[in-house]
Formats: structure tokens, sequence, C-alpha cells
């Protein structure tokens, strides 16, 4: 009996060693896979975090695309497992104006709410992330005329435009330099799979790994639709008590070992 | 030929089901097929009918996502099939791993390690564990666990669209079920597999043993990848009930005394009550 008791006890502990055993190097595995923000997602993609937890990995997305621009992360990509991305260099996205990929999503991985203005699919608004240039390495900021990217911009002069700049050097000619904006850019990577140099000067990124964000007090006070965000807005205000000494006492009191 | 046949139907069956299937997913990706469109995680039949795994959509579940009504109807058609023909016959006659699996226990039987290692050293009960730990580390780490490690979702994306290295995990799959355990993946860990094990318990579709007929040869216990289910062999008639048979009828087929043979759950109680009567 007494046995018995025994044996079960260690069988127990013997399943739950393995388990956590099991667990432990499974969480490893999966949280490396998973924290590869470097990736660029279909059309209508729910934030990264969100979208993980809900691709199913059917694939469905990567049949209906017409370019074959999705892929399938397959082991061996180094990216989440299973997750349709793209690789602009190589296929970029062509923006299709029905956007085959969103619809067919089964799971709601790909939002169709987010690539929908007033009841019509609208690849324009998509936000897959939003391209870079490198200026060191970009033959127009060189002087160069080159203007690849500019022309296969699906939003020319919205998501991508020139601006134009004189020449110092030369005296007599102009820059045109390509500036991206990414209020409109979707990533789609055309300016990428376009670019001349040898390895692309303009390319997509991500948006959260791209864009830098801004402090709330921070409000464009010459934008209408910025001012109206001080309407509602409370005020805080700190009082930085005075030094009680003179500013003579700050001066005699100086420790030069501190230095 | 005739005992060719005879020998070999359900196998020969399972394997023209599992390749169609795989085909149809194919020509579905490369050819835009829409017979099937998708993967095993999810798909749709003639771009209507969905289909979805439902352990995958109960990690997704226990991760937090938000689930859309396309994946719960998909999960649901998927669930009442197999609680009606029996939950693991996705194991047997749609799951391109039991390929895998299958040329390991072949191979096993052949070279003969199965005499060389009689005992196994883990119970078959793990899976349900894994079961337990997939939902838990997906609520955890807010992520699908078990969907991005799933050797099965690797080998049947590996198969649709592509490889990559997918081809490893595949040999380690077949290297581990040879070397270091029997039946190991899909007899001891699979957590699809118990799932489908929980959902077949009380399925209709199931193997009969009729102890008259049985000479106790028992090859049909060597064949059988879950081969506790078979415990009645040379002991009673009944019904092979358990979920964990995967319902791929190899007992069937080697059985030279017509001993054992697929029958429904239900009919079967009621001539036992009529000869009671």
């Amino acid at each position: 009996m007494a046995n018995d008791r025994r044996k079960f006890i260690l069988t127990m502990a013997r399943s739950v060693g393995l388990t956590a055993l099991g667990g432990l190097v499974w969480s490893a595995y999966v949280d490396e896979v998973t924290a590869n923000k470097l990736i660029l997602r279909p059309p209508g993609a729910l934030k990264e975090e969100d979208f993980l937890k809900t691709c199913i990995k059917c694939g469905m997305c990567v049949e209906a695309c017409p370019y074959d621009t999705l892929v399938l992360a397959k082991p061996g990509d180094n990216k989440p497992l299973g997750t349709p991305y793209f690789t602009p260099r190589e296929v970029p996205c062509y923006m299709c104006t029905d956007i085959p990929c969103v619809p067919v999503c089964p799971t709601g991985a790909l939002d169709e709410q987010s690539v929908t203005t007033n009841g019509e699919l609208d690849i324009n608004i998509a936000q897959m992330g939003t391209a870079m240039v490198d200026t060191k390495n970009c033959i127009a900021f060189w002087g160069i005329q080159c203007d690849a990217c500019y022309r296969a911009c699906p939003l020319l002069d919205k998501a991508l435009y020139l601006e134009y700049d004189k020449n110092d050097r030369t005296g007599k000619h102009a820059f045109l330099k390509p500036i991206v904006n990414s209020d409109f850019c979707t990533g789609c990577g055309l300016c990428e799979r376009a670019c001349v140099t040898k390895k692309s000067a303009i390319f997509v990124l991500p948006r959260e790994i791209a864009l830098g964000a801004v402090d709330d007090h921070y409000i464009k006070g010459w934008d209408k639709a910025d001012e109206k965000r001080l309407k509602n807005a409370t005020a805080e205000i700190t009082h930085t008590k005075m030094n009680e000494k003179s500013a003579m006492d700050n001066l005699n009191s100086f420790n030069l070992e501190d230095f | 030929m005739k005992s060719f046949w005879k020998h070999y139907r359900f196998l020969i069956l399972r394997r023209l089901s599992q390749i169609t299937l795989m085909l149809l997913y194919f020509g579905g990706n490369i050819w835009g097929w829409k017979m099937l469109q998708g993967n095993l995680s999810s798909s749709s039949v003639l771009g209507v009918i969905p289909l979805s795994d439902p352990f995958a959509t109960l990690q997704m579940f226990a991760a937090g996502a938000a689930i859309s009504m396309n994946l719960i109807i998909g999960a649901v058609i998927i669930t009442l099939f197999y609680m009606i023909v029996g939950g693991r016959v996705f194991c047997s006659w749609v799951c391109p791993v039991n390929m895998i699996t299958d040329a390991s226990n072949f191979l096993r039987r052949k070279l003969g390690f199965n005499q060389i290692q009689k005992r196994q050293p883990a119970t078959r009960s793990l899976r349900y564990w894994v079961i337990g730990l997939s939902l838990v580390l997906s609520y955890v780490l807010g992520v699908t666990a078990f969907e991005f490690v799933s050797p099965i979702s690797i080998t049947h994306r590996s198969i649709i669209f592509g490889v990559g290295f997918g081809w490893a995990a595949m040999l380690v799959i077949f290297l581990f079920d040879l070397f270091i355990l029997k039946n190991g993946w899909c007899g001891h860990l699979c957590p699809l597999g118990g799932y489908y094990s929980l959902i077949g318990q009380k399925s209709l579709i199931r193997v009969d043993h009729d102890h008259e007929k049985c000479t106790a040869c028992m090859k049909c216990k060597e064949v059988c990848p879950e081969n506790q289910v078979l415990f009645m062999i040379d002991k009673s008639s009944e019904q092979v009930l358990s979920g964990e048979c995967t319902n791929c009828g190899r007992c069937v087929e080697v059985c030279d005394d017509d001993a054992l043979n697929f029958s429904i759950r239900k009919l079967k109680k009621e001539k036992n009550n009529e000869i009671n009567k």
C-alpha cells in the first residue's frame, strides 16, 4: 500500500518534471521565434502582437496573392514560423485595388475594416510599413539624377515626393531628393524594388520600428486639428524650489575635486 | 492479387486519402484549384465551407485572440465530423506525418528494433499533458504555442507552400520514432492526436473483435500503432471503444481469421441486448 503511494507520487513527480522541462524549452523557443519584429505583413494585418495570436497560418492570403508577393515563413527563414510576410526587394506588393489577400483571411488576422473607406476596399490606406531613405547611399542625394523610386511609387507625390535643392558643389545643378511621407506611404515596397543601387538605398520597415513617437504635450499650434487637442486638456503645474543660497555661495562652495 | 488487396486495402485507401488531400491543397496553392484551399490549419471547400483546426482555435482562445465567426463555424464542422467518424481518423487518414511515423514503425518491425527495446520508457498519456501545456503556454506567451512548433503544420505547409528546412523537422520525427520511442510522436506526444482522442470518445465507427474467431496470433497487436486499445484480443468479444484507436484498419487487414472488422457502435449494443433477452 505504502509502496503504491510512493510509486504514484514518483510517477506524478516525473510527469510534472517532464512537463516543466518541456514547457521551459518550448516557451524559450517560441519566445525567440516570435521576437522577430523585422517582418512585413500583408495589408490589413493586425498589430504584430495580435497578429501572432490570431493568424492560424493557413496560407490563404498567400494563395490569393496574384503576384506571389506573400509567402509563408518556412523553417530556415528565421521568421515566426508559418506566418505570411513579403520581401519587397524580391517581390513588392503591387497594391491590387480589390486586395484579394484580405477578405479570404478566416480569422480576421487581416482586418478588412482597416483597409476599407466608405464601405469599399481601399488599398491606399494600408499600413504594411513605411519606406526610409538612406541619404548617404542614395545617388540622388549625391547629385546624380535618379528618380527610379519616385516613378515607381503608386502614390506618387503623396507618399514619395522630390525635394529640389541647389547643388552647391557644381553651382549649376539641382538635387532631386526623394522624401517619404509616412502619412501616406503604405509600405508596398515598389520603391525598394525599383532602387538602382546594389543594395536598395530606399527600403521598407515595419512602422513600429521605423517611426518615432512624440509626447502628448507637444502640440502643433499652427495646425488647427492638432490645436483642438488642447480643448479638454488639463494642466499640471509643477514648481521647482529656488535654491536658497546665493549664486556667489554656490560658486565658492564649488569643489574642484568633483571634476 | 486478391489477397494483396485484402491485406493492404485500408493502408492503400489511407495513403490515397492522405495523398489526394495534400494534392488538392497543393493544387489550391499552385494551380488555383477551388476544391480545397488553405491547409490543415484552416481551409475553405469550394471557397464556401470553412474548415478549421479546433485545437488551433482553442489555443487562439487561450492566447486571448478575437475569434472570428468563420473560424468557429469551421472548427465546429471539423469537431462534429470527427466526433462521428472517430476522432483519430484525422491521424491515420488525413495527417501527412502519419506516413513518416508509419515508415519508422515499418522499419522498426523489419529491422527488429522492437526486439532489442521491449520496454517503452514513456507513458502514452504524455500527450494529454502536452495539450495542457499547449494551452497554458498559449495563455502565458500570448501566441498559439503549439502552432509555432507543430511538426504537423510544418509538414503540410512544406508540402503545400515549399519546404525550406522543413525536411529537418520531418527527419527529427522519423529518427525519434525509429531510434528513441516506438510510436513516439503520434502515440505519445502529439497533442493534436490527443485532442482528437478526446473528441472521438463516443464516435460511431469502431473496430469490433470477435473472440470466437481469434487464434491469438497477435499480428494485430504487433502492427497496431496504439496497441493498448486492443487489450481485449484473445480475451473477450467486444468493440475497440478507446478514443485513442485511430481507425487505421491495420488490425482488420492483417487478421487472417476475420476476427476483427469495422462496425458501428450503436448497432452492436442493440444486438447484444437482443442476445441477452
